[in-house]
């Protein structure tokens, strides 16, 4: 097996075939998961016909999406309308490429795979712009304006607090981050206390950006319902609607997984014995449960009040904390000597 | 409607809220005129689920109309039957039986309770919660049971008669209505905590949409929107009819006038409903339900009668016209909502789509009742 992998063409292939498996299965059974959590939250039953507890039901409606008519309507730009979806995907695909799942479980280790993660995640608003601009409809059009300037705003707090991260790691590389959070679950960055003090505070502001970068409630203006039918892809159906709803939940995996990497120690065991991918996939599916949660308790914010709390609340605190983090390893290189 | 007051160097545009969308619960439309997200103005389009129902009522006997005020405001049905049967009965001159006005209280406060239960439900969604709805739906369920077992129907009651109501309600009923009393009481702090003081609701209600008192009286706008403007008004108390002179509620009014005052005034009435009912379900006398002399076919003297009752969205009128023969001559429905919603297109100038979104939603339209 492991000279098989030596081989780059063949390597190649597997994590490819692997990695779109993993979104699409992802995507897939987080809508059975987020179905079956709202309705537990909203004391139903949520799908149970389709196989045992619904199992089967993501299945089905994937045949049903994807035998579905592409309707592509009138007065829409046809080139922009098609290739948005596959905006929103295939960057949130891509950025699986430098996820560690486990020590040696990486497609890529590059050293600037945290570098790569941002890129690809500035290409999905300009799905979402494309998306909304091609529909030709006015409330996709607000949509994409609002989705815009949502990523714009929350993109910077959540760079600075990487940033003051990236400080006390000394590497952009992920896998590298992880093994440096070895042993018990206090070596985790997120308690790591000694490198910032404000570690919780960084999770805090990381985790309500990845809810913000992914459109997700309370923060989903761009397909506020209420307000804007189904936002940017209001003109959608089949699987144009298909791929978009996959990449959001692919998405939502990246940040999950992101924030596993960065704070949450990811493969490692919190107990220093027992690493391994299990405990990644269990650290990204409780944050994932988490997203949910509060997309199923809170109501929507608005524009303002989102704009308001990155411009006003989440920056000058992740400045602050980025201040903090610079004067925190000045102090600790003095006292106890680099 | 006024012009907007277009700025030439504006660049604004056109889209229709509705008549399919999902805030406006069911076939309203909405022309917005927007500058960006900001709404320059907004025109109320009404005639999509227009009935006809005032010259329905001209065109058939007296007590073939009973059901059309079902077909009102579905989610209040029976204050509308309480308003029709009381203006007839003043014509006419028919005395109801004592227990038949006390039956006639609790169902209606029963199914003022379900409507404000739906309306909590169906307002925290437009705001983007959708588990509220889920919860006041499963109250509301048990109210719908009670009233089923005792009117036969769920939504479109016809349970008054002149002279009193058509079935006398059982002991089920009875411990049914305290039991659910008991339950309400104890899911209304749930309520509260889930939403009432939730940060983003506070947020996106404290100070949005501001209707003065003096704007309400332009545009005649009454129940709680009213009542959320620091007026007190409410027929049950200002112009007192059936049983409710004998019963112990208050009237909520916040002073506010803003999105959350209209939330809080509803939530209140809640309370203040369940304590009516308590009341009422105590005090019931025994007797028969129907008055013994009503006659089988209604022919009120000529003449021109108005009737006012407190629905559940504000002041239910109805004006009739006898000239003596079996069918009403002239009829008018004054509809609260159609009122509220007038005050729609000024309140919401200058004001964020999303905003505007929550004003409209704490004015609990129903739009068939808007339309008649």
């Amino acid at each position: 097996m492991m000279e098989l992998l030596e081989m780059e063409p063949l390597r190649l292939l597997i994590f490819l075939g692997g990695l779109i498996a993993f979104a699409a299965l992802n995507a897939a059974y987080l809508v059975w998961l987020e179905r079956k959590v709202a309705a537990h939250i909203q004391c139903r039953i949520g799908p149970k016909e389709v196989g045992p507890f619904g199992l089967l039901q993501p299945l089905v409606d994937g045949i049903k999406l994807m035998s579905k008519q592409l309707l592509v309507p009138n007065g829409v730009d046809p080139y922009l309308f098609k290739v948005a979806p596959l905006l929103v995907l295939v960057p949130a695909v891509m950025s699986f490429v430098v996820i560690p799942f486990g020590e040696n479980l990486a497609a890529r280790n590059i050293d600037l795979g945290l570098l790569m993660i941002f890129a690809f995640a500035s290409v999905n608003v300009l799905g979402l712009l494309l998306g909304g601009w091609g529909s030709g409809n006015k409330y996709a059009v607000i949509s994409a304006a609002r989705a815009v300037s949502q990523n714009v705003a929350y993109e910077i707090p959540m760079l600075i607090t990487v940033i003051s991260l990236v400080m006390v790691t000394h590497t952009m590389n992920l896998n590298e981050i992880v093994k440096q959070q070895e042993g018990m679950f206090w070596n985790w960055y997120i308690f790591r206390l000694t490198a910032s003090p404000l570690m919780p505070v960084a999770f805090l502001i990381f985790f309500i950006c990845s809810l913000a970068e992914t459109n997700r409630a309370p923060f989903d203006l761009g397909e506020a319902e209420s307000e804007l039918i189904a936002g940017y892809h209001t003109e959608y159906s089949g699987m144009g609607f298909g791929v978009f709803f996959m990449g959001e939940y692919a998405n939502m995996v990246i940040g999950a997984s992101l924030a596993t990497v960065l704070f949450l120690g990811g493969w490692q065991s919190p107990f220093g014995i027992g690493s391994g991918w299990w405990w990644f996939l269990l650290k990204v599916y409780a944050l994932i449960f988490c997203v949910m949660w509060v997309r199923w308790t809170y109501p929507r914010t608005t524009l303002w009040g989102l704009l308001n709390l990155s411009w006003k609340v989440l920056i000058p605190i992740s400045l602050f904390n980025l201040l903090l983090t610079g004067a925190t390893i000045k102090v600790v290189s003095y006292l106890f000597g680099a | 409607m006024n012009e907007p007051d277009c700025n030439p160097n504006q660049e604004t545009f056109v889209i229709n809220l509705g008549p399919q969308h999902p805030a406006t619960h069911g076939v309203l439309r909405v022309k917005l005129t927007m500058d960006g997200e900001y709404i320059v103005h907004a025109e109320p389009v009404l005639g999509y689920i227009h009935r006809m129902h005032e010259k329905m009522g001209e065109n058939r006997t007296w007590a073939q109309f009973l059901p059309n005020t079902a077909r009102l405001d579905y989610l209040g049905a029976l204050s509308y039957n309480h308003g029709y049967v009381q203006v007839v009965e003043r014509a006419a001159g028919i005395e109801v039986p004592e227990r038949a006005e006390y039956i006639r209280v609790i169902t209606v406060e029963l199914n003022r309770i379900a409507s404000h239960l739906l309306w909590y439900g169906a307002f925290v969604l437009d705001l983007g919660g959708f588990t509220p709805l889920l919860y006041a739906f499963d109250d509301r369920e048990h109210v719908l049971d009670l009233l089923e077992s005792v009117t036969g129907a769920r939504l479109t009651f016809c349970y008054f008669r002149f002279g009193g109501v058509y079935n006398d309600i059982d002991e089920p009923f009875i411990t049914g209505t305290r039991a659910f009393i008991k339950r309400l009481r104890s899911r209304l702090p749930d309520y509260h905590n889930l939403v009432t003081k939730n940060i983003i609701m506070i947020k996106r209600l404290k100070e949005v949409g501001p209707i003065s008192a003096e704007m309400c009286r332009r545009y005649g706008a009454t129940g709680p929107v009213l009542r959320g403007s620091g007026v007190c008004y409410d027929v049950r108390k200002n112009e007192p009819y059936s049983v409710y002179p004998e019963l112990d509620f208050d009237i909520p009014v916040y002073s506010e006038c803003d999105s959350m005052a209209r939330y809080m005034v509803r939530m209140d009435e809640i309370d203040q409903c369940l304590r009516i009912i308590e009341q009422a379900l105590d005090k019931l006398p025994d007797g028969p339900v129907m008055a013994e002399k009503a006659p089988k076919i209604i022919k009120p003297p000529v003449g021109d009668y108005y009737g006012a009752v407190e629905a559940a969205r504000g002041t239910f009128g109805i004006r009739v016209v006898s000239d003596g023969t079996n069918t009403p001559y002239r009829m008018k429905l004054r509809s609260p909502t159609f009122s509220n919603l007038s005050l729609f297109g000024e309140a919401s100038r200058g004001m964020l789509l999303a905003d505007a979104l929550a004003l409209m939603g704490s004015l609990d339209l129903v739009i068939p009742e808007i339309d008649r």
